[in-house]
C-alpha cells in the first residue's frame, strides 16, 4: 500500500506526522517527495547505499562569439528570458524554460542547451526500514520528474526488501510536485491546522486530491489551538465525503523530539499526541488490508 | 523598493510577517503594495477587508492541430521538448496533451503546412484589490490542477508596479516559483524557525540567494522553541538577524482567525514598524 501525506499549506506538520507514522511499527519504505526542502533524513540519518544523479531541465546558453545579435531568439522566446543588453544577447538562467525553441531557430547556431546535473537522489536504510529522498538543486524546474524518480526507487526498494508499505512525505502547495506525489497512490492523507489559511489551502489541495480514485483522509494538527476552527474544518471535510482521521493536540515535545533527531512517538510514546497518531495509523493499516 | 518575504520551509510565518509589515506601513500612510506570490496557496487576502478592482486571467498558448492539413511529418513532435505532442504516424494519430504543454510556441513554428493554430489556456488569475485603508493588494492564484505557478507570479509582480515599497509574499521552497519571486526583489527577508528542519531549509535559501547576489536578513519566528542551531548559523555566516518573535498563544489565535496582530498589540506594531524602518533605512525605497 502506498500512502501520501500532503497539506496544501506549508508547516502544518506533514513531516512530523510522517516521521511518527514511519517509526511506529512494521518496517516500511519512507520516501521524502518534498524534493525542494527535504527534511526527513535529518531525523532518520539513513545509511546511503546509493546516490543517483538526477539530470534536471535544460537551459539555453549563448556563445557570444557566434552570435550576430539578430534578435530572432528574443522575439520568439515566450518566457521573457532573452534580452539584448548593450549590443549583447543575454539569456536569463532563471527565466529560461528549456524549450529549445531559440537554439533551433538561431541562424548562426550560437545557442546550445545544457543540462543541470546538480540534483541527487539517495536511498538507503534507516532504523525502521528503508528511506528514499531527493535533493533538488536550487532553482531547478521539473521537480515533478524528480518526485516520480523517488517514487519509482521507493517501489523498487519495497519489492527488493519485501516491504508492503510505502509512505510518501509530500511537498506543500497544489502544483506539479504535489500532483506527481499523489498520482496513483492508495491513500491520500491531508494534514491541516485550525486556521483560516489552513482551511483555505485544504480546500484547494482537496480539489486536487479528489480528482484521483484514492480515499482522502484529513488530520487536524494542533487542533486545540482553535477548537472552533477545528470544528469548522471537520464539518467541511465531512461535507466533502472525506474521513476525519483524527485531531492532534499542539505539543512542544514534537519539536523537542525533532531537535533530538527522533519522532515524537519514539521520544514520548505515552503522550496524548503519540497515542492519537498510533490510533490513526492502525486505522489506516487496518483499512488498507480489507 | 521590493522586499520579498521568503522561507525554504513552509509554515514558518511568511504570510504572518508580510501581512503585518504591510498593515503597519499602510497604517503610517506610506506608499506600500502587498503582492501574494504564493500562487499555490494564496492566503493574504484572508487578513484584510478589501474590494476587488480588477481581475486578469493569465494564459498560455497551446497548439490546436488541424488533422486535415497535417502531412504527418512529425516535426512538431520532434521540436516539442515536453512530450506534449503524442504522434504515431503509422496509425495517423496526433494529439496534443495540454497538461504537458508549456506554451513555448515551437511546434507551431515548426509546422511547415500551417496545420497548427493556437488557443489560450488559463493558468491562473491575477486579481487587484484595494484594502479598506485604500492600499493595493495583488493576488496571484494558480488554477487548481494546473502545474506551474511561474507565469501567474510574474504577471502579479508586473501588475503591482514599482510604487514605494512593494512586499512580495513568496512561495516556499527554493525552486522556480521562489526564484521568480526573489529575482525581482531588492531585499529578501527570510523567516525561519529554530528547528533542525528550519535550519536545513534556511541554509538552502541562503545558498540560493548567494548565487543570485541578493541581500538578505532573517527573522526567527517561534524563537523560544527548538534549539540554537539557527542563531549559530547566522553568526557564522554573518547574516543579520533582524528580529525574533517568541511563540505566543495570542498571536497563534489571532492568526488562526484571520486577524492581524498589529491591529491588536502595540508591542507587535512597534516590532514590525522597527523592522520596516531598519530595512528601508539601510536599503532605501528606490528600485534597483
Amino acid at each position: 500500500m502506498e500512502l501520501a501525506v500532503i497539506s496544501g499549506k506549508g508547516g502544518t506538520g506533514k513531516s512530523s506526522v510522517t516521521a511518527a507514522f514511519a517509526t511506529l511499527g512494521e518496517k516500511l519504505v519512507v520516501a521524502d517527495c518534498d524534493v525542494d526542502a527535504a527534511n526527513l533524513y535529518l531525523l532518520f540519518n539513513p545509511e546511503h547505499d546509493t546516490e543517483q544523479v538526477y539530470i534536471g531541465g535544460y537551459k539555453a546558453v549563448v556563445d557570444t562569439s557566434l552570435c550576430s545579435v539578430c534578435g530572432i531568439c528574443e522575439s520568439y522566446c515566450r518566457f521573457d528570458a532573452i534580452k539584448e543588453v548593450e549590443g549583447k544577447i543575454i539569456i536569463s538562467e532563471t527565466s529560461c524554460d528549456g524549450c529549445f525553441f531559440c537554439s533551433r531557430i538561431c541562424p548562426t547556431d550560437a545557442i546550445s542547451m545544457v543540462r543541470s546535473d546538480k540534483s541527487r537522489m539517495y536511498s538507503g536504510s534507516f532504523r525502521n526500514g528503508m528511506m528514499v529522498y531527493g535533493s533538488l538543486a536550487p532553482g531547478e524546474e521539473n521537480s515533478g520528474k524528480l518526485v516520480s524518480m523517488v517514487r519509482d526507487e521507493a517501489k523498487r526498494v519495497a519489492t527488493e526488501k519485501g516491504m508492503s508499505t510505502i509512505l510518501l512525505d509530500g511537498p506543500p502547495g497544489i502544483g506539479c510536485p504535489v500532483i506527481s506525489t499523489v498520482t496513483g497512490v492508495d491513500r491520500i492523507i491531508i494534514v491541516t491546522e485550525p486556521t483560516m489559511s489552513g482551511l483555505a489551502d485544504l480546500r484547494r489541495v482537496h480539489e486536487v486530491a479528489r480528482k484521483f480514485t484514492a480515499e482522502v483522509g484529513v488530520i487536524i494538527n494542533k487542533a486545540d489551538l482553535n477548537e472552533a476552527m477545528a470544528d469548522r474544518i471537520e464539518e467541511w471535510s465531512a461535507s466533502q465525503g472525506s474521513t476525519l482521521l483524527g485531531r492532534l493536540p499542539f505539543d512542544r515535545r514534537v519539536t523537542d523530539s525533532m531537535v533530538a533527531g527522533r519522532s515524537v512517538v519514539e521520544m514520548h510514546p505515552d503522550s496524548d499526541i503519540s497515542k492519537a497518531i498510533n490510533k490513526i495509523w492502525n486505522n489506516l493499516m487496518a483499512n488498507g488490508k480489507e | 523598493m521590493k522586499i520579498a518575504v521568503a522561507s525554504g520551509k513552509g509554515g514558518t510565518g511568511k504570510t504572518f510577517v508580510a501581512t503585518n509589515l504591510f498593515n503597519v506601513l499602510s497604517g503610517r500612510g506610506e506608499r506600500v503594495t502587498l503582492v501574494d506570490c504564493d500562487a499555490d496557496a494564496p492566503d493574504d487576502l484572508l487578513f484584510f477587508t478589501a474590494e476587488k478592482i480588477s481581475e486578469t486571467e493569465v494564459t498560455h498558448q497551446v497548439p490546436v492541430i488541424n488533422k486535415d492539413a497535417c502531412t504527418w511529418c512529425g516535426r512538431c513532435s520532434n521540436w516539442c521538448n515536453y512530450n506534449a505532442i503524442f504522434y504515431v504516424p503509422t496509425a495517423k494519430v496526433i494529439e496534443v496533451i495540454e497538461n504537458l504543454c508549456h506554451g513555448c510556441g515551437a511546434c507551431s513554428f515548426a509546422c511547415n503546412t500551417g496545420a497548427i493554430s493556437e488557443k489560450p489556456v488559463v493558468l491562473g488569475t491575477v486579481t487587484s484589490f484595494r484594502t479598506d485603508r485604500g492600499y493595493p493588494l495583488v493576488e496571484a492564484r494558480l488554477r487548481v490542477n494546473e502545474m506551474s505557478p511561474v507565469r501567474v507570479i510574474k504577471s502579479a509582480i508586473k501588475e503591482a508596479g514599482d510604487n514605494g515599497v512593494v512586499i512580495l509574499d513568496s512561495p516556499p521552497g527554493t525552486s522556480c516559483p521562489f526564484i521568480q519571486t526573489v529575482d525581482r526583489a531588492d531585499y529578501v527577508l527570510l523567516v525561519t524557525e529554530p528547528t533542525p528542519f528550519g535550519l536545513s531549509d534556511l541554509r538552502q535559501s541562503v545558498e540560493t540567494l548567494k548565487t543570485m547576489n541578493k541581500q538578505c536578513g532573517v527573522i526567527i519566528n517561534r524563537a523560544d522553541i527548538g534549539d540554537s542551531g539557527v542563531k549559530n548559523y547566522l553568526s557564522v555566516e554573518q547574516i543579520p538577524l533582524l528580529g525574533v518573535i517568541d511563540y505566543d498563544t495570542d498571536i497563534a489565535r489571532s492568526y488562526s482567525e484571520g486577524r492581524l496582530i498589529t491591529d491588536e498589540s502595540e508591542i507587535m506594531t512597534g516590532f514590525f514598524a522597527g523592522l520596516a524602518d531598519k530595512i528601508i533605512s539601510e536599503h532605501g525605497t528606490g528600485s534597483n
